[in-house]
C-alpha cells in the first residue's frame, strides 16, 4: 500500500493567538508552529496501514518555506519521503487552490490510500479533504474513526449522531480521519536523527505544470474580509439574595434585561 | 550570533514536552506522595532516546548533542524533578564516562543497556565522610590477582535501589587526595555490593538516595574505567555533563513554579480582582521570569560549549549555580504567589519548593561551584 498524507502546519493554539491591529489576519509574531493535530493522526494512521501491509507512507504539504518543520515531524515519525509545494503565487490562495495542487501532486505518484485530517484547527474549514478527492475522482468519506484494509477496498467506520455508519469504499480512495482514529506516537530521538538525514523535495507550481491564475491567489473565490478577535469575556456578576423568590427575580431580570434572551 | 533552535533540536523539545505533559505531568504528584520510582515513564523515556541522548547511535543510544539534551532534561523536569533527576544520573553520570573513558568492550556491555533503559546506573562518588571533598575519599581497591576487591561505603547514591550498573570511585594507589583515585564499572550482582539505607529525603521522593556497600567486592580486571589513578579526572570532567544537566534540571523547576504561579494569579481574586493585577504580584512574576530566562540561556551555551569539544567548566558551574538558585527563588515566590495555597500539598508549588533545594546541593554545592568559577580567574 502506498499512501500519501497531506498536511498542514497550524499555529499551537495551546499559545494565545493575537489578531493584526489592522484585522488582515493574524499575528504570526512569536506563533509557535506545528503539525496540525488531525494530521498528526492521519500519519499514524498512515504508518499502521504500512507497518500491515507494507508499502511506502509519502506526506504532501503546501505552505510557505517554514511548513517544512511539520513535514519533518512527520518523517521523525516514520513517514518514508515528504514533498513540500510553495510558490509565492500560493500566498493567498484557497482551500479550492490548495487541493488542486495537492490532487496534482498526488496524481504524479502511486497511491492506493490517500489520508487527511478532518480539519485543520487553524480555520476548521474542513474542506480540503473532500475537494481534493474531488478533483483526483477518487471515492471518498470524511471524519473516519476507524480503517481496515481489504482486498482493493478499505472498511471505514464513521461516528454519526446516534451510531456508527460503516462503508466499504473501493480503493484507491480518500480519507479524512476523525482524532479518535488512533492515538499518534511520539516521534523518537533516533526518528528525528534519521528525519534529519532525508531530504525534503520541494517543487513549484512551474514543477507541477500548473496555472498560478488557476489555483493561487487570482483563482480565490474566498477572501478573507477582516479578522476580529473574540469579544472579551467580562468577569462574573455575583448577587446575594435574601430569598430563593428574589434569587430567581434577579436572574430572570439579568437575562431579560441584560443578556436579552427573554 | 544567532539564538534559534535548529529543526531537529525543537523537535527533541517537542517531543519531549508532548510527552512530559501527556505522560508525567498527571501523575507526578501521586509519585511524590508514594515516594514511587517511576519505572512505566522510564521506560517510556528509553523509548523515546532519552535514557541516553548523548549515546551514539551504533551503542543503541539516540546520537544527539548536548544541546538536545538540556531541551528535553527542562521539560522532563518541569513536570517532574524526579524523573529528571534519574534520567541525568543515567546520562551524564553513567553512560558518558563510559562513552568517554570506557574501553570498547565497556561500551558494547553496558551502553546499548543503560540507553534502551532496560538496566539504569548510578553514581557512587560521595561518601559519608567525603563530600565536597570528594579527593579525601577513604573506600580502597586492591589488586588480586586479576581482580579488584573493593571496599568502604558510599553515600547519598540516587538510583542505587533500582541501578545495575555502579560508577564506583575508590583509592587504588598509595598517594593521599585526588592521585590515588581509580573509577570502576561494578554490576549489581558481583559478589559484594548491597545497597544499604534508603534516605528519607526532604523533595525527589520518586528517585531512591542510597548508601552503597562495598565489603570485599570483587570486580574483574577489565572493569577499570579509564586509567589506573586517574579516576578523579573521569569524575570531574564527568560533573562538567553532570551540572550543565542539573542546571537544565533547576530551569525546568523554576519555570514549573512559573507557570503555575501566573495560572494562580490570573485566577485568584481578592480585594475584588485577580492577584495578578497587584503590582506586588507582577514583580515577583517579572523577577522569576527574567531569572530563568538567564539560566537558560547560560546553560544552552555551557552544553553548546560541551558539544564543541571545548572546555566548559566555569560555565558548566556558572549554569548550575544561576540555575540552581533560581530555581529556589523561583519556587520560594511561587509558594507566596499562592499564599497558604501553596503551603499544602492540594497544588504542586509545594513540591517545586521542596525539589529545588537539592539542585543547590547535588553534584557540587553553590559554595563549591562559586569556588570552581573564582579558581578559574585567579589561577
Amino acid at each position: 500500500m502506498d499512501v500519501v498524507v497531506c498536511v498542514k502546519q497550524v499555529p499551537d493554539t495551546e499559545q494565545p493567538i493575537r489578531v493584526r491591529a489592522d484585522g488582515s489576519g493574524i499575528d504570526e509574531q512569536g506563533l509557535n508552529w506545528i503539525l496540525n493535530y488531525y494530521d498528526e493522526h492521519a500519519v499514524e494512521e498512515a504508518l499502521r496501514v504500512r507497518e500491515r501491509h507494507g508499502g511506502t507512507v509519502t506526506v504532501v504539504c503546501v505552505g510557505p518555506p517554514r511548513a517544512t518543520e511539520a513535514l519533518r515531524t512527520a518523517l521523525a515519525m516514520g513517514a518514508d519521503e515528504a514533498v513540500h509545494v510553495w510558490d509565492p503565487a500560493l500566498e493567498g490562495a484557497d482551500h479550492l487552490g490548495v487541493s488542486r495542487v495537492l490532487a496534482e501532486v498526488v496524481r504524479r505518484m502511486p497511491h492506493d490510500l490517500v489520508l487527511c485530517g478532518r480539519l485543520a484547527t487553524d480555520d476548521n474549514a474542513s474542506v480540503v479533504g473532500a475537494a481534493l478527492a474531488e478533483y483526483l475522482g477518487l471515492a471518498q468519506a470524511t471524519a473516519i474513526a476507524k480503517l481496515e484494509i481489504g482486498d482493493g477496498v478499505a472498511t471505514v467506520e464513521r461516528e454519526v449522531e446516534g451510531g456508527v455508519e460503516v462503508l466499504r469504499v473501493p480503493l484507491p480512495a480518500v480519507f479524512t480521519v476523525e482524532r479518535t482514529i488512533n492515538e499518534p506516537r511520539y516521534p523518537t530521538l533516533p526518528g528525528i536523527m534519521k528525519a534529519k538525514r532525508k531530504e525534503i523535495r520541494t517543487l513549484s507550481l512551474q514543477d507541477l505544470g500548473l496555472d498560478p491564475a488557476q489555483v493561487g491567489a487570482a483563482a480565490a473565490r474566498v477572501r478573507y474580509a477582516r479578522f476580529d478577535p473574540p469579544p472579551r469575556r467580562e468577569a462574573g456578576r455575583v448577587v446575594t439574595p435574601e430569598s430563593p423568590e428574589e434569587g430567581a427575580r434577579l436572574i430572570a431580570q439579568f437575562l431579560q434585561d441584560t443578556a436579552k434572551v427573554l | 550570533m544567532e539564538f534559534h533552535l535548529t529543526e531537529e533540536h525543537r523537535l527533541v523539545q517537542q517531543t519531549a514536552r508532548e510527552f512530559a505533559t501527556r505522560e508525567i505531568l498527571p501523575v507526578a504528584s501521586q509519585l511524590d506522595a508514594e515516594h514511587r520510582f517511576p519505572t512505566e515513564i522510564v521506560q517510556g523515556l528509553a523509548q523515546l532516546g532519552l535514557m541516553g541522548v548523548t549515546v551514539p547511535e551504533q551503542y543503541g543510544g539516540a546520537g544527539m548533542d548536548h544541546v538536545a539534551y538540556v531541551l528535553a532534561m527542562e521539560e522532563v523536569a518541569r513536570a517532574c524533578a524526579s524523573t529528571a533527576a534519574i534520567m541525568s544520573v543515567n546520562n551524564s553520570l553513567v553512560c558518558d564516562p563510559i562513552l568517554r573513558y570506557g574501553t570498547e568492550e565497556q561500551r558494547r556491555r553496558y551502553l546499548p543497556v543503560l540507553a534502551s533503559g532496560r538496566e539504569i546506573g548510578c553514581y557512587c562518588l560521595t561518601e559519608p565522610q567525603a563530600g565536597s571533598d570528594a579527593a579525601s575519599l577513604q573506600a580502597t581497591a586492591r589488586l588480586d590477582g586479576d581482580r579488584w576487591v573493593l571496599n568502604g561505603t558510599k553515600a547519598f547514591v540516587t538510583n542505587a535501589r533500582e541501578a545495575w550498573v555502579f560508577i564506583v570511585y575508590a583509592r587504588s594507589e598509595p598517594e593521599p587526595g585526588p592521585r590515588g583515585i581509580s573509577a570502576f564499572i561494578v554490576e549489581r550482582d558481583f559478589p559484594g555490593i548491597s545497597v544499604g539505607k534508603v534516605e528519607r529525603k526532604m523533595g525527589l521522593l520518586a528517585a531512591s538516595t542510597c548508601e552503597v556497600l562495598l565489603e570485599d567486592c570483587r570486580v574483574p580486571g577489565e572493569n577499570l574505567l579509564g586509567a589506573r589513578g586517574e579516576g578523579f579526572k573521569v569524575a570531574l570532567s564527568t560533573l562538567d555533563g553532570g551540572r550543565i544537566g542539573i542546571a537544565a534540571q533547576a530551569v525546568g523547576i523554576a519555570r514549573a513554579a512559573l507557570e503555575d504561579g501566573v495560572a494562580y494569579a490570573r485566577q485568584r481574586r481578592q480585594f475584588g480582582r485577580p492577584i495578578a493585577e497587584f503590582q506586588a504580584i507582577q514583580w515577583k512574576i517579572a523577577d522569576m521570569a527574567t531569572r530563568i530566562e538567564a539560566a537558560r540561556l547560560l546553560t544552552l551555551r555551557a552544553a553548546w560549549l560541551r558539544d564543541q569539544g571545548r572546555r566548559c567548566t566555569a560555565e558548566a558551574s556558572m549554569a548550575k549555580l544561576f540555575a540552581s538558585e533560581t530555581a529556589m527563588f523561583a519556587a520560594h515566590q511561587g509558594v507566596q504567589i499562592f499564599g497558604g495555597y501553596g503551603y499544602i500539598k492540594d497544588y504542586p508549588v509545594e513540591r517545586y519548593f521542596r525539589d529545588a533545594k537539592i539542585t543547590e546541593i547535588y553534584e557540587g554545592t553553590s559554595e563549591i561551584q562559586r569556588l570552581v568559577i573564582a579558581r578559574n580567574l585567579l589561577a
